[in-house]
């Protein structure tokens, strides 16, 4: 079972075999609206905890995706470049960002787990 | 977190009834979009009906004696000829500063019947020095009278005219042209209507009495086709359309011709001058303004957005982007800002820097989606 996790920056990092494949949180494309591009980053790139690694726009704004976790870039979702609505209509799925190759499984432990980011999120509302 | 109350506009329990999200904007806590969203607000108001709460939006009279009266004072601080606007007619134009700045636009329009007042619409952010400016140049015997008790709502798209011709069988405001302006009883309301709007769709602004705004607006709600609109489809509309946003494309240094705004400047004002910044504007209309407000389509998918810099071909910078996003019509980033006049032709290749890198973009011809404005 792949395991998900919450950075309190509302990306998620869906975790299984020593990778990680990362997106926003369904409460952040809700916040964000239409997303109407998605720029996900090179593949190859050394991304580090934190680093700004991939941007989102909707229609009013653009927002950065930082990475949760440490790794280098595996893949992109490149469907969700060329229709960036996939993010709006299944952010935890089709509308994921990249996967990374975790550098180390450790920083995990700072993420939130579903229950955990379910709390945070009422501490938003 | 201690902060300034925000206004509130008569429509304010509605917009948090119909599930709106709420954020401050000019003073006032506005609608930025509805559950439906930004994209189908925006795209609703295309091909249907959008209503638009402006109550935020500053109404005012200018009285006086008689017409020549009002409209050469208000020609002292604006550009557009006053003085030949007829009964019933609406005129875009701007308030100047002494270096022929913009202070802010504005409609001004005549009503029929009263003679001796201009009817303003203003910009919420800028009412209160607009107000102030007029008030100081008031010559004797004539007064500006704002109106804080007056709504705004606009009604926006195709179906804006047969939807209000159906609350209003008798009065014909199916009919009006565009930019003219008359009292109107819809569904039984007391209303004063403009055939305008700022979407480059066809449709209505109607000034109505606070108390009695929120019953208009539901009355409206309940057509068919009529679906609440937010600013943030408000603007994107506008930025299709072509058209100014104060406080974006137009602050006090920018000046109407730099603007694109000649057009709102009638031959009599262009040859007589007699307005604030004359001698600027006269010799920018004579010679060319230096810099030029142009339209801007990305190449790629990258929205570029204000404050973005505008850069040429061979890689000096020329400008910056003054609004940008995505137009949801067009189905492609689109800008707008101010580059050098050398730079400003159509077909320019241009690149905007977004994020650090230069994307390649080009100078286009405004507006982004074309305007329906009614014709008759």
């Amino acid at each position: 079972m792949p395991e998900i996790r919450y950075s309190k920056d509302h990306e998620y990092i869906r975790v299984e075999g020593g990778e990680g494949l990362v997106g926003i949180s369904n409460y952040a494309q809700q916040q964000l609206g239409d997303v109407v591009f998605a720029e996900p980053p090179p593949v190859g790139k050394a991304l580090k905890k934190g680093d700004p690694a991939a941007v989102v726009e909707s229609v009013k704004a653009a927002s950065d995706v930082f990475a949760p976790a440490s790794g280098e870039v595996l893949a992109v979702n490149t469907e969700v470049e060329s229709t960036p609505g996939l993010i709006n209509e299944d952010a935890l799925g089709r509308g994921w960002l990249f996967r990374i190759k975790l550098a180390d499984a450790s920083e995990l432990s700072a993420l939130m787990d579903e229950a955990a980011y379910a709390d945070f999120l009422k501490t938003l509302a | 977190m201690t902060e300034a109350t925000s206004l509130k506009t008569p429509l304010h329990a509605l917009h948090v009834e119909l599930g709106a999200r709420m954020s401050p904007f000019a003073g006032y806590d506005m609608p930025i979009q509805y559950p439906a969203g930004i994209l189908a607000e925006h795209l609703h108001t295309r091909k249907a009906a959008g209503l638009f709460d402006v109550s935020h939006m500053g109404q005012a009279l200018i009285e006086g004696g008689d017409h020549a009266a009002v409209a050469s004072f208000l020609e002292s601080l604006c550009p557009a000829d006053l003085l030949n606007l007829g009964p019933g007619r609406q005129r875009y134009t701007q308030l100047l500063n002494e270096s022929g700045g913009i202070v802010d636009d504005l409609m001004v329009s005549r009503p029929v019947g009263a003679e001796g007042t201009l009817r303003l619409v203003v910009n919420a952010s800028r009412k209160e020095v607009d107000f102030a400016l007029i008030r100081q140049r008031l010559p004797s015997g004539v007064r500006l009278t704002p109106l804080p008790e007056a709504a705004l709502i606009a009604l926006q798209g195709p179906l804006a005219a047969p939807t209000l011709a159906t609350l209003a069988p008798v009065e014909a405001v199916e009919t009006m042209g565009f930019m003219s302006v008359r009292p109107a009883r819809i569904a039984g309301f007391e209303t004063f209507v403009s055939r305008s709007g700022y979407t480059g769709e066809d449709g209505y602004e109607i000034s109505i009495a606070s108390a009695q705004a929120e019953s208009f607006a539901r009355t409206l709600l309940d057509q068919p086709n009529v679906a609440p609109i937010g600013l943030g489809a408000r603007d994107s509309l506008r930025l299709e359309a072509g058209l100014c946003l104060y406080g974006h494309e137009l602050d006090e240094t920018v000046d109407p011709i730099e603007a694109g705004l000649s057009w709102s400047i009638q031959k009599r004002r262009r040859i007589e001058g007699g307005f604030p910044g004359a001698a600027r504007i006269q010799y920018a209309l004579a010679n060319g303004p230096d810099r030029q407000r142009v339209g801007l389509r990305p190449d790629g998918r990258a929205p570029a957005r204000e404050g973005a810099e505008i850069v040429s071909g061979a890689g000096t910078p020329i400008g910056a982007v003054t609004s940008g996003g995505f137009g949801p019509s067009v189905g492609a980033p689109i800008a707008m800002g101010y580059v050098a006049r050398a730079d400003a032709a159509v077909g320019t290749p241009v690149s905007l820097v977004v994020r650090g890198k230069p994307m390649s973009a080009r100078v286009v011809t405004m507006p982004f989606h074309p305007h329906a404005y009614y014709r008759g």
